[in-house]
């Protein structure tokens, strides 16, 4: 059975190199940019789809925790504190700091990268904690209405904050060095290499929430989406779980946003508007709802015709209307693992039929 | 002995008294029966038992301690399982998953484990799908364990309901309306599941309709009437009692 549960996983990893090799031979080495991009939405996405789709507890505010961790991490690598009293000399005496110039010659001494990564995740876990802990107790439209101001808060603080540079957003974000001199960054010598750093961290994702749907916790959480009170009933904690997801679809969108941010060099408030909530959820129904894969595609596909500008002015309307047919047409999306399981099913019934 | 020891417990929704002033004890290893005309206040006396309401006031007592005011799955873990009136399967899972949710308060796995998919992990999944595999071959339902509960017939999805509270392997079961929607032949069919489900040393506390089966598998009949208790004594005794015959048999039988 574990070995069954593996294989999405093998064949992701195939078609990852797969991928690569085409564009290369094509000679489309651009395409791999879009698809890094498309690859740190997806951690947003299937993030969703564990909170969504499994455990049915909506969220129209992830594009908040996206900007939470991309701002948080943008910010203080690009603050100075040059000229800072004894603390930031203590903190460049353990070697948190890193030096530098900025733009015009002068001097640069902002935080080390992998500390403000963690400092963003740790800041984005602490909101979706005390966020999650009250508003998790409304329900359907009353959650939906709850996460929606959430992330308008968001969303208006980082436009009106000058301190993160209001409407223009963060930009010169230096790159973050990982290990072996690769950094995330988006200088074209390093393009392959951040391909890889982007679905090395799908591709981990994928493994992890592929084991949790199976387990234990997994089968609470659809137990919670499926009837509440009768999870509850089985001595499911349902209080406690739907915030260990929310939190965990939280960080996982924080992280996303922290390395597409310095993959960018920079970032716009455009990334915590509702819009970009809204293309979330969209990507959530298209793919199935409760099915990590057909999201993870979808989110790649639509992120992919996205990001190369194949919607063209149209690109939030675009989102809207598939969010909008999905829910009138074919509410349990387009791709259904369900189905094709069933079938199975369906035939030996057929065929024990009298 | 008794495993659960109701005191003086009280309810009232607004105007309405649903629950008031009830006690009652329940023997340990038996079969309790809670009767009573429709709207008597037999679910919401199970609501409060199992801790989906609060009481106003009144104290419950379970295998020794006090869970009045505890959450329905602290209830679970202390031991005590349930179905529903309106049957509450998870819709989109399979029989054999709705029934592995059962055994929840008895496997381990946290979020942590679960997401690195540790061996230890693995195996307790396998344990829990053998365990539940078990209680459909207990229930005689085992070839419907790859079927989507929402796709079962209705008599199944009141089977794999059950199983799912046996799955917790319950000191003491509560079953509201076991029978309900059940043609006469699963139902006799349900009351001697029952009666087995207590030789394997469960206590069975149930609100039931179906008179025979109430008669018939029950030790001890507890009789509400507008929240009230009016009678609680064997079945014999309950058959003969002046003010139960008035307010329920009686009404039933005319």
């Amino acid at each position: 059975m574990a070995q069954r549960r593996n294989w999405p996983i093998v064949i992701l990893a195939v078609a990852v190199i797969a991928v690569h090799l085409a564009s290369a031979a094509a000679g489309k080495p651009q395409y791999l940019t879009q698809l890094t991009m498309a690859g740190y939405y997806s951690l947003v996405i299937v993030g969703l789809t564990l909170l969504m789709g499994y455990t049915g507890q909506i969220s129209l505010g992830h594009a908040g925790f996206f900007a939470i961790g991309g701002y948080t991490s943008g910010l203080l690598t690009t603050y100075n504190l040059q000229g800072g009293g004894a603390f930031v000399s203590l903190l460049r005496a353990t070697g948190l700091l890193v030096a530098g110039k900025d733009l015009y010659g002068g001097d640069l001494l902002v935080m080390r990268p992998w500390l403000a990564c963690l400092i963003a995740l740790a800041v984005a876990v602490a909101i979706a904690y005390l966020v999650g802990k009250p508003v998790l107790k409304l329900r359907g439209h009353y959650l939906a209405m709850a996460t929606l101001g959430f992330g308008t808060i968001v969303y208006k603080v980082v436009l009106g904050s000058s301190l993160v540079g209001a409407a223009d957003g963060i930009s010169d974000i230096p790159a973050f060095p990982l290990f072996a001199g690769l950094a995330v960054t988006g200088k074209s010598a390093l393009r392959v290499q951040n391909y890889y750093v982007a679905w090395g961290l799908v591709l981990a994702a994928m493994a992890l929430l592929t084991n949790l749907i199976h387990s234990r916790v997994g089968r609470a959480l659809r137990a919670i989406h499926g009837a509440e009170d009768a999870a509850d009933a089985m001595g499911v904690d349902t209080a406690r779980y739907k915030l260990q997801v929310f939190v965990l679809s939280a960080a996982l969108a924080a992280l996303g946003g922290v390395f597409l941010t310095h993959y960018n060099g920079g970032i716009g408030p455009s990334e915590a508007s509702i819009m970009k909530s809204v293309r979330y959820v969209a990507i959530v129904a298209v793919g199935g709802m409760a099915n990590l894969w057909g999201a993870l595609i979808m989110g790649v596909l639509l992120n992919f015709l996205s990001l190369r500008g194949s919607f063209g002015s149209y690109d939030d309307a675009v989102f809207g209307v598939i969010l909008l047919a999905i829910m009138l047409f074919a509410p349990d999306g387009l791709l259904r693992v369900e189905l094709v399981r069933r079938l199975p099913n369906m035939r030996r019934l057929r065929g024990r039929a009298p | 002995m008794s495993l659960l020891v109701v005191k003086n417990l009280c309810k009232r929704f607004g105007g309405l008294q649903a629950v008031g002033n009830v006690s009652f004890t329940v023997a340990a290893g038996s079969i309790k029966a809670l009767i009573g005309p429709n709207g008597a206040g037999k679910t919401t006396l199970f609501n409060l038992i199992f801790g989906a309401l609060p009481p106003d006031s009144g104290q419950v007592w379970f295998a020794g301690k006090q869970t009045d005011g505890w959450k329905p799955h602290q209830v679970a873990a202390a031991g005590m399982a349930r179905t529903f009136q309106h049957i509450r399967l998870f819709p989109k899972m399979t029989a054999w998953e709705n029934i592995a949710v059962g055994r929840h308060a008895h496997s381990r796995s946290g979020f942590l484990s679960s997401l690195l998919g540790l061996p230890w992990t693995r195996r307790e999944q396998r344990a829990v799908r053998e365990k539940a595999l078990d209680i459909m071959r207990f229930l005689g339902v085992e070839d419907r364990a790859e079927v989507e509960a929402s796709s079962l017939a209705y008599g199944q999805q009141r089977i794999v309901e059950l199983g799912r509270a046996l799955a917790c392997e319950p000191k003491l079961l509560l079953l509201d309306e076991p029978a309900a929607g059940l043609n006469m032949r699963e139902t006799s069919e349900m009351a001697k599941l029952i009666a087995r489900i207590r030789d394997t040393g469960v206590t069975v506390l149930l609100v039931e309709h179906d008179m025979t089966l109430v008669m018939n598998i029950s030790d001890e009949i507890l009789v509400l009437s507008y929240g009230e208790k009016i009678a609680d004594d064997r079945p014999l005794a309950i058959q003969k009692h002046p003010e139960v015959i008035e307010v329920y048999l009686g009404e039933d039988d005319a």
